[in-house]
């Protein structure tokens, strides 16, 4: 096959394949079952699919671009795929994986003739999207797909939590891609492009830089909102504790982690550079992320409050690297999204088994769960401790490397939050640990303790295991990833020329 | 003609702001839905209004003629207007959903995805806090069995 038909190949298939299921899985919205299936073969089919799409980025040395329907770069629909946004689909594709083994822990459940398993897949087709999009305006359209599919999963099959949270998780996102819709339309109107590439040019040459700030703000504030920066993430701790736990890892694991990479995507190739007040203003929502994250987890008795709080702590150590951007803090928050793609999605897989064990996700209802389910404590443990970044996991060695750069680049707040913000996220980590494994089980439990069988033990556990292994091994055998995020941070600062000459074909600015 | 869509604008943006302060859910999703054709307009704005000849190419000819209407900001309006259609019926929905399940639209009224009493100091009184789990309302079709 020649070599630009495998990368067009390459590059679509993280979007077909979620799309053919999301199709599919509508017409046989009547049986369960072999919707199960359905969401089974193409999660397989799309980490296989990812797989080899970070192979192909990563044996190129240099991002691979694809243009839709043959038409040239700025005036057409491109994919690109550099290292940071093949690895981004490659996890997500795992998460996708994870979760549709988990869900056929239970019998089939009435949520999924609700098209539990189409909007899945058209939020994969989502998130897949906007990591590869090549242009804004694409950016903004497959943020859509993805909002309206995780409406859907938020409320389907939901009681009155569960629209209570939707209402204000729809109301608020709805306004943060109104913004972003006319954030892009403000650029478009000073440059008259829409590719990223072709912005990445021309956006240095607009004269009316406070216009170009404005803009680079208000995506900023649009990205922020979906992200869950402070102090844009109110609708977060109102919605995410209400989902079922499949649906909670998906949107704690991939929905936030779309927004971080919408900022670095344009902050380090379009916006590099734009105003000198700008690392200020990200380091200042970065900080204030951080802290008021984890310490609102600290304030929770509730597993699944606990950890939506503690997505917000995580996203705020991300932002790091926006704010430093040196090649050495980017590499550090890639390194620091990757696992965290993995230690969000096992955490709140885990709460779900929690439940089932305990009968409650309230931790003065739980205790003794250590005793009763010894595997269970240990797959919560390398996750919450990986989550607060405490050595030998994965982790540890993300904040490493985001508080040496900012120690290097003399950010000293930004280092010395990164560790007071582990240390709380440690503490309301632990806080789960005592009351739900380690203290001894209250003596009125809300429901009767639920032995779990074997196959629905192995079904919710086994995928959490494959996940914290993963946590683990990364942080025992950190070299490849450290030489992978290094690599991608590299991609993101220096080599941006290349991104350029990738979609645009090496052309000479006009 | 760019201060006519200025001014349009403007009073979409201020109609939909002032409505989606409202405590009524329903004045919300107008307010959101006034919202987004604000930035409909902005995006046709930003396209610079150049002339009103249809945007085709003459035989023979390799580009657009000069006067003709920018194409692409209505390919972006009308890819927005399908997204903005779709999410506003999704939430009238759910605002009839709310309005069944708790018989009000007032959205200080919705506090069970977050009880008051929360956050509390200790975790008897968290766990207090928390509404009991109910079940979902019945779907029509189990009304109708019942």
């Amino acid at each position: 096959m020649p070599a630009a038909a495998e990368a067009d190949l390459l590059l679509v298939l993280p979007l077909a394949l979620p799309l053919l299921a999301c199709a599919l899985g509508a017409v046989l919205w009547r049986f369960p079952m072999a919707q199960r299936g359905l969401t089974l073969a193409a999660a397989f089919a799309l980490l296989v699919a990812a797989i080899a799409l970070l192979a192909h980025v990563a044996a190129r040395g240099g991002p691979v671009a694809s243009q839709m329907g043959g038409w040239p770069a700025p005036f057409g629909i491109t994919l690109v795929a550099d290292l940071l946004s093949a690895a981004l689909v490659a996890a997500a594709a795992l998460v996708y994986a994870a979760v549709a083994v988990y869900g056929c822990a239970d019998g089939p459940t009435e949520r999924e003739e609700q098209l539990y398993h189409p909007l899945l897949s058209g939020l994969m087709l989502g998130v897949c999207g906007a990591f590869l999009a090549g242009d804004v305006f694409n950016l903004y359209v497959w943020f859509e797909v993805m909002l309206i599919a995780s409406f859907g999963l938020l409320a389907v099959g939901g009681g009155r939590a569960q629209l209570d949270a939707g209402v204000k998780y729809l109301a608020l996102n709805m306004v943060a891609t109104t913004v972003l819709l006319f954030a892009v339309a403000l650029l478009y109107g000073m440059t008259g492009t829409l590719n990223m590439a072709d912005l990445a040019r021309r956006v240095p040459e607009v004269e009316n830089r406070g216009a170009v700030a404005a803009v680079a703000l208000l995506f900023l504030g649009a990205f922020g909102m979906k992200a869950a920066a402070f102090p844009l993430f109110y609708w977060l701790p109102a919605s995410y504790h209400t989902a079922t736990p499949q649906v909670g890892a998906v949107f704690a694991a991939l929905l936030t982690k779309v927004g971080v990479y919408g900022v670095f995507r344009l902050f380090t190739l379009v916006f590099a550079g734009t105003a000198e007040w700008m690392p200020w203003v990200l380091g200042a929502v970065a900080v204030a992320t951080m802290i008021t994250g984890t310490l609102g987890a600290v304030a929770h008795w509730d597993v699944r409050r606990i950890l939506a709080f503690n997505v917000i702590g995580s996203v705020g150590v991300m932002l790091v690297g926006a704010a430093v951007a040196t090649p050495l803090a980017i590499a550090g928050a890639v390194f620091y999204v990757l696992q965290d793609v993995l230690v969000k999605a096992n955490l709140f897989l885990v709460a779900g088994a929690i439940r089932r064990a305990g009968g409650s996700y309230a931790l003065a209802r739980l205790g003794g769960l250590w005793r009763r389910e010894p595997l269970l404590g240990l797959l919560f443990l390398l996750p919450a401790l990986s989550l607060a970044g405490l050595p030998p996991l994965a982790g540890f060695w993300g904040k490493v490397l985001l508080v040496r750069s900012g120690l290097e680049a003399e950010a000293y707040v930004i280092a010395v939050a990164v560790l007071v913000a582990g240390l709380v996220a440690l503490y309301s980590m632990l806080r789960i640990w005592t009351e739900a494994f380690w203290k001894e089980a209250p003596e009125e439990a809300p429901l009767a303790p639920h032995r779990m069988g074997a196959a629905e033990r192995w079904l919710m556990l086994g995928p959490a295991a494959v996940l914290a292994l993963l946590t683990l091994s990364l942080g025992l055998w950190a070299e490849p990833l450290l030489a992978f995020a290094l690599a991608a941070g590299e991609q993101l600062t220096a080599g941006r020329e290349a991104y350029l000459n990738a979609v645009l074909g090496g052309a000479a600015a006009p | 003609m760019d201060e006519l869509l200025a001014l349009a604008f403007g009073a979409l943006l201020a109609g939909g702001t002032y409505l989606m302060l409202a405590r009524t859910l329903l004045r919300v999703a107008v307010g959101l839905l006034l919202l987004s054709n604000a930035v409909n307009i902005a995006i046709f704005a930003a396209g610079r209004v150049l002339g009103r000849i249809p945007p085709l190419v003459e035989p023979g000819a390799q580009a657009l003629a000069a006067g003709t209407a920018n194409p692409l900001p209505q390919a972006l309006i009308l890819t927005a207007i399908v997204i903005s259609f779709g999410l506003t019926a999704f939430s009238l929905v759910l605002v009839h959903a709310a309005h069944r399940a708790y018989g009000t639209v007032d959205p200080d009224a919705l506090r069970e995805a977050e009880p008051p009493g929360l956050p509390a100091a200790d975790p008897a009184a968290a766990a207090a806090a928390e509404p009991p789990t109910r079940r979902p309302p019945p779907t029509p079709a189990a009304r109708e069995a019942a």
